[in-house]
């Protein structure tokens, strides 16, 4: 019985059991942090208006009291409050969807748009590649992070400006990617026989390429997760991110700047979190890449 | 080469031409500078003299020409908010800046190498480990949030360090290390790597089966190797430490470019955020191309 039921698990089943495998060296530290991430930013809305308080409501009865098991604190407030009373757990799960929203929905645009230039780019070749791959290279090295910033005064700064800005600081990266793929797979024979067999370009890019390089997509994604929080922090720091009252993880850190002495937390705390979970991502995207597709290590 | 050459010197100068396109019409998105600049009561022939007079009436590629003729000419106009012109108050400051980056990279390059080859050299023991927790913490710590963990361990408990402004040497240790950061994080894991593939090479191996000592073989042999990667890294690095010093310089409140940025942003001054967005751009361009042409004379093969 057992050699019948091991039998067939080795033929169609080596995915799987490569996947169990996997799924045994998964980091679990950073798989814990990043799914807990994720956890506490998609119920933060359920949380800060059942159990805790809402991220936003003053109560300057309680300005700026310590964490929880430190003097003068409260297990009301558990991270404390900021200099208006507003509980800094709250404000940082709040924050936690506010910045991973924005990191991830910028990352899917990037994915989106970089991926099918490169696509287009690397299967067309001839002019379609060198103006696509022309314009890579130049967004490479064009100062984006600055123009934004000019963007931001005149537009405004609100959550789709920064997902914007983001997407453009990334696209490139994942267009270049996909290129270097595609010429590669492209030059295989099931690539010509779907081409001699009729099949469209739009057919092959779709049914035949973009399968091929679809893993590389990903673990690219996820390794920029990360990359993108940290922007966006920097954004929010400098005032050019989501506005206030909204609070994001850089904001967080950047109200705290002034009472560093007396109320180090505010500025502690939420910058450990964007260390924690951009870490984790990093070490899982690391992981993901291992499984998904070795021969990438060097991104 | 030449090829090469020409081909990076067109794109540079391509690239600093958009750049110019988009500040000057993010401009004008929002609508004509008279709304700004005019009191919201002015009768609509004062409004008409006003753009007559600025030139704000003529068509928009008109006013691009005349606008982009007076930056090539050295002229981008006045700050909003200290009445001063825009290229005198970025001159100071970016030197400024440029005193702290060069400190920044080399704190950076003092503690890289030496760290990245003593990984290698001791591959899994102590001083590994260190260089592997940095290189891992070098992508995940914001260095807005590193500089005020500085400050407040070195300044604030500690009463080490001054926290901000400049002035003696003692004020450049933790922007500098802050601003180095991502390099010191970058470049040690590449010392590590390129140090561990090249002791294992053929020629390091007969260099010590003929008897050179093992410094020697370190330092001449192998760290020789390693570093035509770090080179090209810090170039390119180049551009980064530059947006990070906005951040940087916000935090240690430096007088540098970045802490003009963001002082603009916080008063909304157009022109000088305008002015600084172009030269900016420029020095990175140009960095960007210096390293691109570099790297063609260190490695021929990419000189097709």
């Amino acid at each position: 019985m057992q050699s019948v039921s091991r039998a067939p698990a080795a033929a169609p089943g080596g995915r799987l059991r490569g996947l169990v495998a996997a799924a045994t060296r998964l980091p679990k530290v950073p798989t814990v942090i990043v799914v807990l991430a994720f956890l506490t930013a998609l119920s933060a809305g359920w949380l800060t208006s059942t159990i805790l308080p809402e991220a936003n409501q003053i109560d300057l009865r309680f300005r700026y009291t310590a964490p929880w098991p430190l003097e003068g604190s409260s297990p009301a407030h558990l991270l404390g409050t900021d200099r208006l009373g507003r509980d800094l757990l709250s404000r940082m799960l709040v924050g936690a969807r506010n910045s991973l929203a924005v990191a991830l929905v910028a990352i899917c645009f990037a994915a989106v748009v970089g991926t099918s230039l490169g696509l287009v780019s690397g299967y067309l070749g001839r002019w379609v590649d060198a103006v696509i791959m022309r314009f890579v290279d130049i967004m490479l090295s064009f100062p984006a992070i600055l123009v934004a910033l000019v963007f931001v005064v005149t537009v405004g700064a609100s959550f789709w400006m920064v997902v914007a800005i983001l997407a453009l600081l990334l696209w490139a990266h994942f267009a270049r990617l996909v290129r270097g793929e595609v010429l590669s797979w492209k030059a295989r024979d099931f690539v010509a026989l779907a081409r001699v067999a009729g099949a469209s370009t739009p057919r092959i890019i779709v049914q035949h390429l973009f399968p091929n390089i679809f893993n590389g997509v990903v673990v690219l994604a996820t390794l920029q997760v990360g990359w993108a929080i940290v922007v966006e922090s920097a954004l929010s720091f400098l005032g050019a991110g989501i506005p206030p009252p909204a609070p994001t993880w850089g904001n967080l850190v950047a109200e705290g700047r002034d009472v560093l002495d007396s109320a180090w937390w505010i500025s502690v705390l939420p910058g450990l979190a964007i260390m924690l979970v951009v870490l984790s991502f990093n070490l899982f995207g690391d992981w993901l890449r291992d499984v998904l597709d070795p021969k990438l290590r060097q991104l | 080469m030449w090829k090469l050459l020409v081909t990076r010197m067109v794109q540079a100068i391509f690239t600093l031409w958009v750049v110019s396109v988009v500040v000057f019409f993010s401009a004008r998105i929002t609508g004509s500078p008279e709304l700004a600049l005019m009191p919201p009561d002015a009768r609509p022939e004062d409004r008409a003299a006003f753009r007559a007079m600025y030139g704000l009436d003529r068509p928009l590629m008109v006013q691009y020409g005349r606008w982009l003729n007076r930056v090539l000419h050295g002229d981008l106009g006045q700050g909003i908010q200290h009445k001063v012109a825009v290229l005198e108050l970025i001159g100071p400051r970016l030197v400024n800046s440029l005193k702290l980056a060069t400190v920044g990279v080399s704190m950076a390059l003092a503690l890289s190498l030496p760290l990245g080859v003593l990984a290698a050299v001791k591959r899994g023991q102590f001083w590994d480990r260190i260089a592997m927790g940095i290189g891992l913490g070098g992508q995940s710590l914001p260095s807005f949030w590193l500089a005020l963990i500085l400050v407040l361990i070195f300044s604030v408990r500690l009463k080490l360090l001054p926290a901000t402004g400049m002035g003696t040497w003692k004020h450049y240790i933790l922007p500098g290390f802050t601003l180095g950061w991502f390099i010191t994080a970058g470049a040690t894991r590449l010392v590590r790597s390129g140090m561990l593939e090249v002791l294992d090479a053929e020629f390091v191996k007969l260099a010590r089966a003929k008897g050179v000592a093992e410094q020697w073989v370190i330092c001449k042999h192998a760290l020789r190797n390693a570093l035509i990667s770090v080179v090209t890294f810090v170039g390119f690095m180049f551009g980064i430490v530059i947006a990070s010093s906005i951040t940087t310089e916000t935090v240690f409140v430096w007088p540098g470019i970045g802490r003009l940025v963001f002082e603009a942003l916080l008063v909304r001054d157009f022109p000088l955020i305008q002015g600084i967005v172009l030269i900016w751009s420029a020095i990175i361009i140009f960095l960007n191309l210096l390293v691109d042409l570099a790297y063609g004379v260190l490695d021929p093969r990419i000189r097709v």
